[in-house]
């Protein structure tokens, strides 16, 4: 389907955006730390997927949230909202001062995503798996109403864990999708350890069939993906692959995606959870616990 | 109250299933990426040959537990209360209530009490949907020493079973000479003017109402009602001939909880008047516990005063 022009894509250089990105990173450690809970490692990880999609891709007005033509960005690990928050406050959808009311009592910023709260989050989620079904439904409205928007989504490997996904999988090719991007934020870590043996680094063991409980604690093995790209081809969809933390190479698979007729597409984004602050990088402690005072002191002086 | 010790019930599920295994029980714990939260992962340390993750499959989880039951193995599942029962409710009744298999799942984290995290990570309809599930065995520890127990009846008589446990550190009331039993209430402190029935972290609260109606002359019973189903009917039908009013206290919707079983349960029998303290028709939002506990009115303050609505409704 032909695009009109994207009157909202801004056209800042990539290391503008590079900056941007930096300044969400810290906007998540502040979050977090101010919140005394949350999720940094994930919302960490998909820092430059936000930034490409919102600063380069997405038509849209924060001035106008509603607007019914706009293109909608699904976040289906929902744990991943401060990220989220960030970005969008950095677009104008909220005042940065805000940000750091995440998760306390009458905040709109609530620990998981919930629609609506604020202007700009279309989708509540928090219990993994459901994102892909929702952005095929909003996918298919587009085709019902003769609207040219464009849907995108963005998975973990957790969500990637749940039945459903794979029912939305074969369903978006089943309604031949074209519409529809979605994007895994493939850091391969999850809440209990270690998705597989990728990132796990003690590799003086053998490598055990099915998930076991390693020696420092975290689960490893817990539900292996690969061959992942395969998986989606087989499924019907078109599989593109990018460094989940280089900006060009992520625009540049969103928009080969938009090129694409008849089948939606996956993008892999490869990343590392915790990107950015050297004591989260894969580090499975950091998924769902937030930074000490000192800790997030040390992590924005890394990101200064 | 500085003193309290504090813990949470979801922290006794990990140790208690390795000392009941050390102890020769049969049991396997099937776990769907949260076995770090719900304690499960403690056992897998130590058995990790009877630990199997499926990642966050939660549907999975539960039919993959079934069976296993069905082979012979005296199964634990756990995760947030939200994902199951929330997600998995078919599976849980075609796949383990019907067919009456020996399965236990500890949803670890309940209530409004979860915090932080948000509405879809606090479970407030969870005891609606597994009271509902004919066969299940329904405990709501209110501690951690009663958490521990409880999780040891559910592994050491068969079927299914349900045990709710929460993820903050909440009151310890119990000492280790304390014996739960199962289709018994506790009685908590006795009373002949109004009866406060509750469960979980609400059991404390309800012990801090009495206290505050003490001091107005109220004399209140408090009544420990971790075993739901079953109910210890003799307990409830005797504090409604005694004291002649009732208060349930949980956190959890009014509806289909608690306070639904209680209020079936004395309309059958004896019927006095009720008030239900919990959440009303609606969900909540993040914030810190004890925040929460407050802004939805689950504190000892509203139960004394619908202590006393009770009691002004009492027939002379
Ligand atoms: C249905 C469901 N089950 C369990 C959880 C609890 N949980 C939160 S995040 C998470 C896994 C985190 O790994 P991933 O989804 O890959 O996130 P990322 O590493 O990208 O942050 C789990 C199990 C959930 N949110 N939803």
């Amino acid at each position: 389907m032909k695009q009109p022009p994207l009157p909202s894509v801004s056209s800042a250089p990539l290391k503008e955006l590079e900056a941007l990105a930096k300044r969400v990173r810290r906007h998540i450690i502040e979050m977090t730390a101010a919140a005394g809970s949350g999720h940094p490692g994930g919302s960490l990880s998909c820092v430059e997927i936000l930034v490409a999609l919102y600063c380069r891709v997405l038509r849209h007005d924060a001035h106008n949230p509603a607007w019914p033509d706009r293109d909608r960005f699904i976040l289906s690990k929902g744990h991943a909202a401060p990220a989220h928050y960030a970005v969008l406050a950095e677009c104008g959808y909220l005042p940065l001062e805000e940000l750091t009311s995440l998760r306390k009592l009458g905040s709109r910023l609530q620990g998981h995503s919930v629609a609506g709260s604020p202007p700009g989050v279309e989708m509540t989620s928090g219990s993994l798996g459901m994102g892909l079904s929702f952005s095929l439904g909003q996918a298919l409205a587009a085709h019902l109403d003769g609207r040219s928007y464009r849907v995108y989504c963005l998975l973990s490997d957790g969500d990637l864990n749940e039945g459903q996904t794979w029912e939305a999988a074969m369903a978006c090719a089943h309604y031949r999708a074209d519409n529809l991007t979605a994007i895994v934020d493939y850091n391969r870590i999850q809440n209990d350890g270690f998705s597989d043996y990728s990132r796990y680094q003690d590799s003086s063991r053998p490598q055990r069939v099915g998930g076991w409980v390693g020696p420092e604690g975290h689960t490893v093995n817990i539900m292996g993906l690969q061959p992942l790209a395969e998986k989606w081809r087989a499924f019907g969809w078109q599989v593109l692959e990018a460094d989940g933390h280089d900006l060009g190479a992520l625009i540049a698979a969103l928009e080969k995606a938009q090129a694409v007729e008849g089948r939606p597409t996956l993008i892999i984004a490869h990343t590392v959870k915790g990107k950015g602050v050297s004591f989260m990088e894969n580090n499975p402690a950091f998924h769902g616990k937030a930074p000490t005072p000192e800790q997030a002191q040390q992590a924005l002086a890394e990101l200064a | 109250m500085t003193s309290q010790a504090r813990a949470a019930t979801r922290e006794a599920l990990g140790p208690t299933l390795v000392r009941l295994t050390r102890e020769g029980l049969d049991i396997v714990v099937v776990d769907a990426d949260l076995g770090s939260s719900t304690t499960a992962r403690d056992f897998g340390k130590v058995f990790p040959d009877r630990f199997i993750t499926v990642g966050v499959a939660e549907q999975n989880m539960v039919n993959v537990a079934a069976g296993l039951a069905a082979a012979g193995k005296t199964v634990f599942i756990s995760t947030f209360a939200v994902f199951a029962p929330g997600r998995c409710f078919d599976q849980l009744r075609l796949g383990i209530a019907q067919p009456g298999l020996n399965v236990k799942l500890v949803g670890s984290h309940s209530g409004i009490i979860t915090g932080e995290d948000g509405p879809s990570a606090q479970a407030i309809d969870d005891l609606a949907l597994m009271l509902s599930l004919s066969g299940f065995r329904v405990l709501v520890p209110a501690d951690v020493v009663e958490a521990e127990q409880a999780i040891e009846a559910a592994a050491r008589t068969d079927g299914p079973f349900y045990i709710r446990c929460v993820r903050p550190k909440i009151p310890v009331i119990y000492d280790q000479d304390y014996r739960f039993q199962l289709g018994k209430a506790h009685l908590l402190r006795p009373g002949k003017d109004v009866t406060v029935m509750a469960i979980g972290v609400m059991v404390f609260a309800a012990l801090e109402a009495a206290e505050l109606l003490a001091q107005e002359r109220i004399d209140c019973r408090v009544l420990n009602v971790c075993s739901l189903k079953p109910l210890d009917e003799e307990a409830v039908l005797a504090a409604a001939r005694e004291t002649g009013g009732i208060v349930t206290a949980e956190d959890h919707l009014v509806h289909g909880g608690l306070g639904s079983l209680i209020a079936q349960t004395v309309a059958r029998h004896q019927p006095v008047p009720l008030a239900f303290v919990g959440m009303q028709d609606q969900y909540a939002t993040s914030g810190r516990w004890d925040e929460l506990l407050k802004h939805y009115g689950l504190t000892p303050e509203k139960i004394a005063e619908a202590a006393r609505d009770v009691i002004s409704r009492k027939g002379g």
